[in-house]
C-alpha cells in the first residue's frame, strides 16, 4: 500500500517537475478539430455533444480574453464587481453561442493548410472547411495566442476575412452606444441571450 | 422612378463631398486602412433610417428571399452549378474593366479569355471549362473596390431597400453600372440590341440574389440566432468583407489589426 502511494508520489512529482514542451499552435488546431469531428459525427443526443463541445472550447479557448476584447473602450471603464459580472455572463454567453453554430454541422471536415508566426504573442493557423453538398469550400483562420507556448490558445475565427471577434465587438459597441453608454444595457441582452 | 433615383443621386453625391471625414462620434465604427497604424472610421449617418430599412429587408427576406432560396436548393446540384457558373461568367463583363482600372494586368487577361472560353465553348458560361485549361477562377472586382484602392473612403455606411448595406463610394461605384461600365446593362437595357429583353437584365439580378442567399442559408440562420444586435453584426461583417476585397488579399496578417489584441494579456 505504502509502496503503491510512494510510486504515485514519485510519478506526479516527476510530471510537475519535467519542462512543459512548446505546443504548435496548427498541432493545437488539429487535435480540436478530430475531437470536436468526433463529437459532432456520433449518435450522442445533442445536449450531450453541446456538454462535450464546451469542454473543448473552455480547454482550448481564451474566454476571457476575447470577452475583454469584445468590450473595447468600454473595458477601461469597468469597476471590478462589473468586470466578475462580465466575465461570467460572456462566459456562458460565449459557450452557448459557441455549441449551438457548431451542433449543426454533422461531420466537419477541416484541414491544416499552413500557419503563420505574427509574433511571439500571436501565430495564425490557416485551415479550410471542405465543400459539403450544401456549402462551398470556405477559408478559415484561428488566431492563436502563444504568450505561453505551453498552453497556446484561440483567441479568434476569420472565415473568409470576416473576424468573429471582431464583429462581436462591434455589436457589444453599437449595444452599448445605443443605451447611452451604459453597460448594464449589455450585461441585460447577455441575460436575456443566454436565457432565450 | 426617375424621381426616386434623381432623390438618390442628389443624396449620394451630396454624401460624397463628405467622402473624407473622419468621424470620431458615437455611432461609428473603427475600421483599418492598408496602413496598419492608420485607423478610418466609418460613419452609419442615418442608423435609425437604416434600422428601419434593414427590418424591411429582413422582412422581405423572410417571406420572399429565404423561401425561394429553399426551393432553389432542391433543384439538383448540376443546374445549380450551372446557374452559379454562368452568373460567375457573366459578371466578368465588369471585374475585366475594373481589373484594368486597378492596374491588375494579368488577372484581366485571364479573365477575358475565361469569360471567351466559358460563353462560347461552356455554352454561355454554364460550363467552367476555362478551369480545365488551368485559368483558375479569381477573384470578382468592382467599381466599388476600385474607388477604394484608389484611396477613395467609405463615406457614410447605409441600407438602401431590397439591395442591401452599402457605403457612399460603393453606391457612387455602383451607378458606373449605369453610366455605360456594365456591357450586359448595355446589351439589356441601355441600348436596344434586339438580341436581348430588358428583363433579361433583372431575371439575372434577381437569381444572382437567390443563388446567393441559398448558398448561404446556414450562415444567415446562425447569424440571426446568435446576434443580440444583427443590424449591427451584418453592418460588422458588410465593412470587413469591403475592406478585404479592396485589399485583394487572403493574408489575415495583413487586414486585421493586432493592436487592440496587445493589450489583453492573460497568460
Amino acid at each position: 500500500m505504502f509502496k503503491t502511494k510512494f510510486t504515485a508520489l514519485i510519478l506526479l512529482i516527476s510530471v510537475l517537475v519535467l519542462p512543459l514542451e512548446a505546443k504548435e499552435p496548427s498541432k493545437l488546431i488539429t487535435e480540436i478539430v478530430n475531437e470536436a469531428s468526433i463529437i459532432l459525427s456520433s449518435s450522442d443526443p445533442v445536449e450531450s455533444k453541446i456538454i462535450r463541445l464546451n469542454d473543448i472550447a473552455e480547454r482550448s479557448v481564451d474566454i476571457n480574453g476575447i470577452g475583454m476584447y469584445t468590450l473595447g473602450k468600454y473595458r477601461k471603464s469597468l469597476n471590478e464587481n462589473q468586470k466578475i459580472k462580465y466575465r461570467k455572463l460572456f462566459k456562458s454567453y460565449f459557450l452557448k453561442s459557441f455549441s449551438s453554430r457548431l451542433v449543426d454541422y454533422s461531420d466537419p471536415k477541416i484541414n491544416v493548410v499552413s500557419e503563420k508566426k505574427i509574433n511571439e504573442n500571436y501565430t495564425i493557423v490557416n485551415t479550410v472547411l471542405e465543400e459539403t453538398s450544401k456549402n462551398p469550400k470556405i477559408k478559415i483562420d484561428w488566431r492563436i495566442y502563444t504568450k505561453n507556448p505551453e498552453r497556446p490558445l484561440i483567441r479568434d475565427l476569420i472565415v473568409e476575412g470576416l473576424s468573429l471577434a471582431r464583429t462581436q465587438k462591434e455589436e457589444f459597441k453599437s449595444i452599448i452606444q445605443n443605451n447611452n453608454g451604459d453597460i448594464k444595457y449589455l450585461f441585460k441582452s447577455l441575460e436575456e441571450f443566454i436565457i432565450k | 422612378m426617375n424621381k426616386i433615383l434623381t432623390i438618390i443621386i442628389i443624396s449620394v453625391i451630396s454624401q460624397a463631398l463628405n467622402l473624407n471625414v473622419y468621424a470620431g462620434s458615437d455611432g461609428t465604427l473603427d475600421l483599418n486602412n492598408k496602413r496598419k497604424d492608420q485607423s478610418t472610421e466609418v460613419k452609419d449617418c442615418f442608423e435609425t433610417v437604416n434600422r428601419g430599412i434593414f427590418a424591411f429587408n429582413q422582412g422581405l427576406d423572410k417571406i420572399f428571399f429565404k423561401p425561394v432560396a429553399k426551393g432553389y436548393r432542391y433543384l439538383p446540384k448540376p443546374i445549380r452549378s450551372g446557374t452559379s457558373n454562368a452568373l460567375s461568367n457573366l459578371s466578368n463583363v465588369v471585374t475585366v474593366p475594373n481589373n484594368i482600372l486597378q492596374g491588375q494586368f494579368k488577372e484581366a487577361g485571364i479573365n477575358t479569355l475565361r469569360f471567351s472560353i466559358n460563353t462560347t465553348l461552356g455554352i454561355a458560361g454554364i460550363f467552367d471549362v476555362a478551369s480545365y485549361y488551368g485559368l483558375n477562377k479569381l477573384d470578382k472586382e468592382d467599381y466599388g473596390q476600385t474607388l477604394g484602392t484608389w484611396g477613395v473612403k467609405e463615406g457614410c455606411y447605409f441600407v438602401l431597400p431590397v439591395l442591401g448595406p452599402t457605403t457612399v463610394r460603393d453606391t457612387i461605384g455602383s451607378l458606373a453600372n449605369f453610366g455605360g461600365g456594365n456591357a450586359w446593362y448595355n446589351v439589356t437595357i441601355a441600348n436596344d440590341t434586339k438580341y436581348f429583353e430588358n428583363s433579361d437584365y433583372y431575371y439575372s439580378r434577381l437569381t444572382a440574389g437567390i443563388d446567393f442567399r441559398a448558398k448561404n442559408l446556414e450562415a444567415f440562420n446562425s447569424l440571426e440566432n446568435n446576434s443580440m444586435d444583427l443590424y449591427a453584426s451584418v453592418r460588422s461583417l458588410y465593412l470587413q468583407d469591403r475592406k478585404r476585397k479592396i485589399l485583394n488579399s487572403d493574408e489575415t496578417t495583413e487586414t486585421m489589426n493586432d493592436d487592440d489584441w496587445e493589450e489583453i494579456d492573460t497568460q
